[in-house]
């Protein structure tokens, strides 16, 4: 071909004949053999000595299987796994499940920010050695140090500071174990905390920790509701905590809509199933305000603005309840909803203030012969079709406690069919009002509507359903009230022209979405799925929205389907073999209960956050409601659900509860009694109502297998100042006197380090371990066993150690065995044996769900009567504590086990047969406390008890668990028995591989080999009701401070309005060279929370550092190009960053992509001349008083299950260009 | 002769970089490749990695046919390189790669008591001094930088207008790319030292680390720049096709870690003595078709006794009758090659991606659920088929037209099953298909078994 001149064509061919190559088609190209000498350079770098299967245990929820290379005892790369058990032939497979977070986590292993020694901070070293050879005794040395105020102020007032220096690793469990022991001594056990989220991802090193910070009494604080994660509506409508389909069940749907959700990002590995699934004809629908990773594979793009996703389903309920319930019908639609929801419930219409308003669920305590009816306020009722009564049908919560109950638990109609509604030409009808949100500033204003009635007794009544099609504003002739004219009428909710003005969605989108959403769902038996993400939960009201999704599945019968219903993945991480796992961490093998505490109201409270909160209840309460939560500041009412019992309360009274546990019994009193005593004569307070209180610190915090101060403590500045007594960006100011509680006292000045110790473990730096008073060396995922799982797939697999943990590094586990001996040998001397006052509040699954009816609240200190334990307080419960002998505890399986039963939600497992092959397994232990007991003392063998203690592992103990159900339900349940009982997974199983676990009484849905997990499938098919009030899906929530917050009814609620609680400027330019932004911190792809952000190779991928993304119109407006250095600020705190701009962001938001942490490239702030922070800096906790409710149905506590959320999306801040030169130092 | 080759999927890329990830990780997390990345991913638009590298008036790759027909590279005759041996030639700079960089992370565990946090600020990885990060290995993921860096990309500035970068209508897909292991490399024609060479047994190009003398010329002639230069051992590197993996029957890295799972590696056989001819052709726009054309099917008998008779094993003469490259490419017709116009017949070839709807065009009945609609729901796709055209077709964009309709006809072929209606051979027909092509290459798009992609 080119021919180019005799002397090129003789060099070539020169080559050619000193390679031994062959020229092709003249010169043009060469070709040879392989396998030469030159290729043996390529060859030499792919050889290695071993692959060894493991798995990263980051809070995310891949659990992914890689294999993990070694060479010459170097761990070299890692790749993914591909052999995952298939899921049928029919469909894709799990393989390859990964992601570039995960792919070059083996950076990590010999990084220079790998934390290979014990360190701690050398003033506080220096102050305790000189102590301790001072005064002999370890606890003596540190309370010296820690009661000494400048001696605290110095050591404190270091943190973050730089000046950690290398230590043994007896010296800092030595003082660790002494901090654990004087905090018992002086302060109380419930002064102890422990924070590690997410179980799933590591279950051994997590429970290793938890065990012992529970069975010396201290508190396990909670992560999903504290995340923000946990969507409330879940517990509100199905009484579960969140229950959702594996990925795999993602291809069964024939519609998907993901809203708020970017699942190319948030689950890498699972989003080829959304991206095969299209080829099977599924329709997908992406709903984000920004052009997100996953909006690419959408057929449509629907961008609501920020935080008004809630109108835009309100409107597409408005769509399908006015087409498919009112001018037509859709049978499978109807009979879902009589069999399956609330909707057919009876609700009696009351009288407040002059106005009909909704009430409360009318029980079968209403009915004539209600003496006879066990619990009869229990039993909410319906109208049979064609009787003239209504009565109480069978699986309500009244039928699942009690004799009576037994074999009634269940959701068969027997052939009654109740009426969802009143309406008829002409019969009765009554205008009652409702509450709307709709307005800027998001305050109350009041719609009437009508809804038709019918009279039991006295009482005016009408139906879930009846007052579903008021709130939705789906009028029918002849009723009363006002009502939108059409879909056009933009003045009513809910119409799909409203919402268009709210949302920016045009309305004629939202009507055909809505309206082939229904007809996908109605064609396909209700393949219909919604895969809802942060985006729409982490906002103050995100349970608003999320009940108006909700109510989209439930009215298209998608809920207990495969393939259609919720997809909610936000954290949840799901603890596959939740029973076993559970068993360890909370050490109830040995002594229950655990204290185990909401995480948010733990922050709230303790950060000192609630004394910058400048708003009362006034200003998210509806003048329709009882009115009793007027004027009353959030704090007030933390404090009020911690004394009537309804969240747990840690530290729980303002003393010492192993003193009150010694004078009760020296008195010769029953706990109970001798604590409400002294509530009443008011010797004894809840720590809550006064939490600055030196007594009422928490005084040691133990944080592992985390990094709060630099991801998830929303509020960070606040942490930084009033916890751990350090500097910080901090610029907001205190409540003003109008401002503060009532009840709670206001002390004057604000605590600054309230902690004594902060402990912590990683295997990197980050803002928490640059904190930390001590740090310790922990092994990475690759030098360790361990077990992990996750809702996204239904496999259990294995950690097993690449190598051993390099330099001083020890695993979890290994440590807290070791800080157990450490502190049993100290507690020996200081502590002894006690007994322990527990407060427990109402459970969930347990009869305390019977507490308080109604969902009355009954605050015994504002009636001024004695309060009684268990009932309109917290119980009380006395638990025997030897100190000395935790240690021993920590590494067997304690009696209580089998004698007591582990519980699953409601039902209970007997281990007794798996104890005994536990002993046979682990080998006994011994002399001590745990003579002749199963040995937990390796990781190995916690995997086999964990393993051996669930149902999902064991399919023994499944059986045994559905067995106990079908007894209550008397519902047929042969099928998951018999398929159940074979079933055994061991460890050596999980190491070997992803290995299947199958279907559990601990959870709702079934599963198996040709079939994917999809939650409440057990209840479709099996008759067994939701863990709720009535046993069914709810709408409906009849708890007074529900009332009190208009929230009964699904209703939508704009984003809080920062510049009216808070006086922060309104959203837009500011006519200086700033913008005011809604300011969203989403995940990243470059990072798992703040993981993988200092990771060299994820910095590469993307910009190197923190970074803010906002709209070229915004960038404009501040005069900024890409990659200038901005500041956002707010009363909060500083964040400095460089900007993204791009066009795929909305205007009037900024997004900076969570965790991005203070540990690389921040430079000092032109704001304050400080370090900046890092995302968290600019939000803050604000607690929804709704979410505190407790004591009452599906409204009790449960860890992990309620609480109130750390939501922070409602959040905005200036930003500004910056203007002075980038100094780090 | 035989070649393994690949075709990516976009229309399933998340874009996530695990690919990137774990090559680097493979292959080149060493000094003096620091800022290689043999196989990388890029947001389209945008400019690419190294930048701008499409834009072959400023590279000099790939080649270019004479007024006579005959191919030359580019960047010049054999003479002209000669002459100019020493001359530094046109290649990127470490620039328009990326500076690398790494952080001073010490300092978070050794920095004494002062008076705030300390910090890891970043440090040149090249000189070890402080630098602002001011480019990276992928710095306009997601449309980072806007309009602002996009209007760079070149073929952005070739379509002018018809691309837009408001927010109402935003588009963008993701470009993974390794080296084409063409079947006509301009790099092997460049290299003065003879050290680049296309394995016969595979096709596979490879840089001979013993003959390499560092000229670079290489680095110019390839078009798509997937060839590095180690600024440490003075050698030229790039994408090995993974081959000791791939000699033992395993899959390159970059396949098998792909959790798009949009990877597929394939034997394909192909006439040798027509390549010249093929990459000749005159009109660009028939390249794509002429390469097709080179391309045997490995079920005729006429092709099977050629292949016994030039010593290609049995076994790659049935890899290729199950070759899922072949499918994509041949049989179903879905597959694209990268650039044709670079006339090096790229081995590396791309399913062009589906996208959203336009919002403004919906409320028109361009609905892609409705088979009556599907096709013209094709031009109202965000992603304009002029730009997929301009990648894969040389700027034909009806190739391009016919695969995304064929993959919109296989949606809505599928949904009737989905939905337990009965099948409807006419969606199929309506594209130049049957029903069982249809069913067939849903087999291998939707449910990709491992066995079935490699």
């Amino acid at each position: 071909m080119a021919a180019n001149g005799k002397a090129s064509d003789s060099l070539l061919r020169l080559g050619t004949y000193l390679t031994g190559s062959e020229s092709l088609d003249g010169n043009r190209a060469q070709v040879r053999k392989g396998g030469r000498e030159g290729d043996v350079f390529y060859r030499d770098r792919w050889s290695h000595d071993r692959v060894v299967r493991s798995t990263h245990g980051v809070n995310c929820t891949g659990s992914c299987s890689w294999d993990v290379y070694v060479k010459d005892g170097i761990i070299t790369w890692e790749t993914q796994a591909t052999d995952y058990p298939s899921v049928g032939p029919d469909r894709p497979e799990y393989e390859p499940r990964g992601c570039p977070r995960g792919a070059a986590f083996s950076w990590y292993t010999y990084s220079p920010t790998r934390v290979r020694y014990p360190y701690v901070r050398g003033v506080l070293a220096e102050m305790y050695r000189e102590a301790k050879g001072r005064l002999g005794d370890p606890v003596a040395a540190w309370e010296e140090i820690t009661t000494d105020p400048a001696k605290r102020r110095r050591y404190q007032r270091a943190r973050g500071k730089g000046g950690l220096v290398r230590t043994t690793w007896a010296e800092a469990l030595e003082i660790a174990a002494a901090s654990h022991v004087l905090t018992i001594k002086r302060y109380g056990p419930d002064r102890i905390a422990g924070f590690s989220p997410i179980p799933a991802m590591s279950m051994v090193s997590h429970g290793a920790g938890a065990r012992f910070v529970n069975l010396i009494g201290g508190s396990m604080l909670s992560f999903y509701d504290w995340y923000a994660d946990l969507p409330v509506a879940s517990p509100q409508v199905f009484g579960d905590q969140t229950d959702v389909p594996e990925s795999g069940d993602w291809w069964d749907a024939a519609y998907l809509v993901l809203w708020g959700s970017n699942v190319p990002v948030t689950r890498t590995p699972d989003a080829h199933w959304m991206a095969e699934a299209r080829y099977r004809g599924q329709k997908v629908v992406v709903v984000s305000p920004d052009y997100s990773d996953a909006t690419k594979f959408a057929d449509e793009w629907l961008a609501p603005h920020p935080g008004t996703d809630g109108a835009l389903a309100m409107a597409m309920g408005h769509v399908i309840l006015r087409e498919r319930f009112v001018d037509a019908t859709v049978d499978r639609f109807d009979s879902y909803a009589r069999t399956y929801t609330d909707l057919p419930f009876l609700v009696e219409v009351e009288e407040r203030d002059g106005r009909r308003v909704p009430g409360k669920f009318l029980t079968a305590a209403d009915l004539p012969g209600a003496e006879g009816v066990a619990n009869a306020d229990f039993k909410p009722v319906v109208w049979p079709r064609g009787e003239d009564a209504p009565y109480a049908p069978n699986g309500t919560l009244g039928h699942r406690w009690g004799e009576d109950g037994v074999g009634k638990w269940n959701l068969r109609l027997e052939g009654r069919v109740p009426e969802l509604t009143f309406y008829e030409e002409g019969a009765e009808a009554v205008e009652i009002a409702l509450t709307r949100f709709d307005t800027p500033t998001g305050e109350a204003g009041v719609l009437t509507r009508g809804v038709p009635v019918r009279r039991v007794g006295g009482r005016l009544v009408t139906t879930v359903f009846d007052l579903v099609l008021a709130q939705y504003g789906v009028g029918r002739s002849g009723l009363p009230g006002t009502w939108p004219t059409g879909y056009d009428d933009a003045s009513q909710p809910c119409t799909p022209a409203w919402q268009a003005e709210l949302t920016g969605v045009p309305a004629e989108r939202a009507e055909r979405i809505a309206r082939e959403f229904a007809d996908t769902a109605e064609a396909s038996g209700g393949r219909a799925m919604i895969i809802l993400g942060a985006g729409t939960n982490q906002w103050f009201h995100g349970e608003n929205a999320y009940r108006a999704f909700l109510a989209l599945l439930l009215l298209t019968g998608c809920q207990g389907v495969n393939g259609g219903g919720w997809a909610h993945y936000v954290g949840q991480e799901k603890c596959r073999t939740a029973t076993g796992w559970a068993a360890y961490a909370s050490g109830m093998d040995w002594s229950r209960p655990p204290r185990f505490m909401a995480g948010t109201s733990y922050w709230y409270t303790h950060t000192d956050q609630w004394r910058y909160d400048t708003y009362r209840a006034d200003a998210l309460t509806t003048p329709l409601g009882p009115g009793r939560l007027r004027g009353r500041h959030t704090a007030d009412l933390v404090a009020a659900s911690a004394r009537m019992g309804w969240m747990p309360s840690f530290p729980t009274f303002n003393r010492n509860p192993v003193h009150l546990g010694k004078e009760a019994a020296e008195l010769g009193r029953d706990p109970a009694e001798y604590v409400a005593d002294q509530l009443a004569e008011g010797t004894l307070r809840f720590a809550a109502e006064d939490p600055d209180d030196p007594a009422n610190w928490p005084r040691t915090l133990t944080v592992w297998r985390s990094n709060l101060f630099g991801s998830s403590a929303k509020g960070n500045e606040y942490f930084l100042r009033h916890l751990l007594g350090t500097h910080s960006n901090l610029r907001a100011e205190p409540a003003g006197p109008d401002d503060r509680p009532a009840e709670v006292t206001w002390r004057d000045g604000i605590p600054e380090g309230k902690l004594d110790l902060l402990l912590s473990m990683d295997f990197r730096m980050t803002s928490t371990t640059l904190l930390s008073d001590i740090v310790l060396p922990a092994a990475t995922w690759y030098e360790k066993h361990d077990l992990s799982t996750t809702d996204m797939h239904p496999y259990v697999h294995a950690f097993n150690p690449a190598i051993d943990p390099p330099w001083e590094a020890r695993t979890d586990f290994a440590i807290f065995q070791e800080l157990a001996k450490a502190f049993s040998t100290l507690a020996a001397e200081h502590l002894g044996e006690v007994t322990d006052l527990v407060a427990v509040p109402h459970q969930h699954d347990t009869p305390g769900e019977l507490a308080q009816p109604h969902g009355v609240p009954t605050d015994w200190k504002a009636e001024g009567v004695r309060p009684v334990p268990g009932r309109t307080m917290p119980g009380i419960v006395a638990v025997r504590r030897n100190y000395s002998a935790i240690a021993q505890k920590m590494a067997a399986l304690g009696p209580l086990a089998e004698t007591k039963g582990l519980p699953v939600k409601g039902v209970s497992f007997t281990p007794d047969e798996e104890v005994e092959w536990l002993r046979e397994r682990n080998g006994t232990v011994h002399g001590g406390v745990a003579d002749g007991r199963p040995a937990l003392d390796t990781d190995v063998k916690v995997c086999e008890m964990i393993l051996a203690l669930s149902g999902t592992s064991n399919g023994r103990l499944a059986a045994q668990g559905f067995e106990r159900l079908a007894e209550r339900t008397g519902t047929d349940m042969d099928e998951l028995i018999a398929h159940s009982a074979e079933r055994r997974v061991v460890f050596a199983d999980a190491r070997t591989g992803p290995t299947p676990v199958g279907t559990s009484p601990e959870w709702s849905g079934k599963e198996s080999s040709d079939r994917r997990y999809s939650p409440f499938t057990i209840n479709l098919e099996h008759d067994k009701p939701w863990h709720t009030l009535t046993g069914r899906q709810h709408f409906y929530l009849d708890h007074d401070w529900m009332q009190e917050f208009g929230e009964a009814l699904p209703v939508y609620r704009p984003p809080l309005d920062i510049s009216r609680l808070f006086g922060e400027p309104r959203i837009g330019p500011t006519g200086q060279r700033e913008v005011v932004v809604r300011y969203l911190t989403p995940h990243s792809k470059w990072s798992i929370h703040s993981e993988y952000q200092d990771n060299l190779l994820m910095q590469t991928l993307s910009r190197g550092g923190p970074t803010i993304w906002m709209s070229t119109a915004d960038a404009e407006a501040i005069g900024a190009a890409d990659n200038d250095w901005v500041e956002a600020v707010n009363r909060n705190g500083v964040v400095a960053a460089r900007l993204v701009v791009s066009h795929r962001m909305p205007t009037g938001t900024v997004y900076m992509y969570h965790a991005q942490e203070r540990t690389i490239d921040v430079p000092l702030t032109e704001t304050t001349g400080r370090r900046g922070g890092i995302h968290n800096s600019l939000t803050r906790l604000l607690v929804k008083p709704t979410h505190l409710i407790g004591g009452y149905a599906q409204f009790t506590y449960a860890f992990n299950y309620l609480g109130p959320t750390g939501n922070q999306r409602d959040e905005v801040t200036v930003v500004r260009k910056r203007t002075t030169e980038v100094r780090y130092r | 002769m035989a070649q393994v080759a690949m075709v990516m999927n976009l229309d399933k890329c998340i874009g996530c970089h695990t690919c990137s990830v774990t090559c680097k990780q493979a292959w080149t997390n060493r000094s003096g490749v620091e800022y290689a990345w043999f196989n990388n991913v890029e947001t389209r638009p945008g400019q690419g990695y190294p930048r701008t590298y499409q834009d072959q008036e400023k590279w000099r790759g790939g080649w270019v046919r004479t007024s006579r027909g005959r191919l030359v590279p580019r960047a010049g005759g054999r003479l002209k390189r000669l002459a100019t041996i020493f001359a530094n030639p046109v290649m990127p700079s470490i620039h328009d790669y990326y500076e690398p960089w790494t952080y001073d992370y010490d300092t978070l565990l050794s920095a004494p008591l002062g008076d705030d946090f300390p910090v890891a600020s970043p440090r040149s990885a090249l000189t070890g001094d402080p630098m602002p990060v001011t480019w990276s290995a992928n710095w306009d993921d997601d449309l980072a930088g806007g309009p602002e860096l996009a209007r760079h990309d070149p073929i952005v500035k070739k379509l002018g207008d018809r691309v837009r970068f408001s927010y109402e209508e935003t588009f963008m897909f993701y470009l993974p790319r390794i080296c084409e292991h063409c079947l006509n490399p301009s790099c092997v024609a460049t290299c003065p030292s003879g050290a680049l060479y296309k394995r016969a047994e595979d096709g596979i190009v490879l840089v001979d680390q013993d003959r390499c003398r560092g000229w670079r010329m290489c680095v110019t002639g390839c078009p798509y720049k997937k060839i590095y230069f180690n600024h440490k051992t003075g050698k030229a590197e790039k994408c090995t096709f993974c081959y000791p993996r791939v000699e033992v029957g395993m899959p390159t890295v970059c396949s098998e870690t792909c959790v798009g799972r949009l990877r597929y590696l394939g034997v394909v056989l192909y006439d040798a003595d027509r390549v010249g001819e093929a990459a000749a052709v005159e009109d660009e726009k028939e390249l794509y078709r002429a390469q097709l054309d080179v391309f045997l099917d490995p079920d005729d008998p006429a092709v099977r006794a050629a292949a016994a008779r030039d010593g290609i094993p049995d076994r790659w003469v049935e890899s290729a009758s199950r070759s899922p490259v072949y499918a994509l490419a041949k049989r179903f017709g879905v597959a694209l090659p990268l650039h044709p116009e670079y006339r090096t017949m790229p081995m590396v070839w791309y399913v062009p991606p589906l996208s959203p709807v336009v919002d403004t065009l919906t409320s028109t009945g361009h609905d892609g659920e409705d088979a009556d609609n599907l096709f013209g729901a094709i031009d109202a796709l965000r992603i304009p088929v002029e730009y997929l055209a301009e990648l894969f077709t040389a700027g034909d964009p009806e190739p391009v037209r016919l695969v995304l309709r064929r993959l919109a006809a296989m949606r809505s072929y599928m949904r009737r099953i989905n939905l337990g209606r009965e099948r409807d051979a006419s969606i199929a027909e309506a594209v130049g298909m049957s029903g069982r092509d249809i069913e067939d290459m849903y087999r291998l798009m939707a449910l990709a078994k491992y066995d079935e992609r490699y």
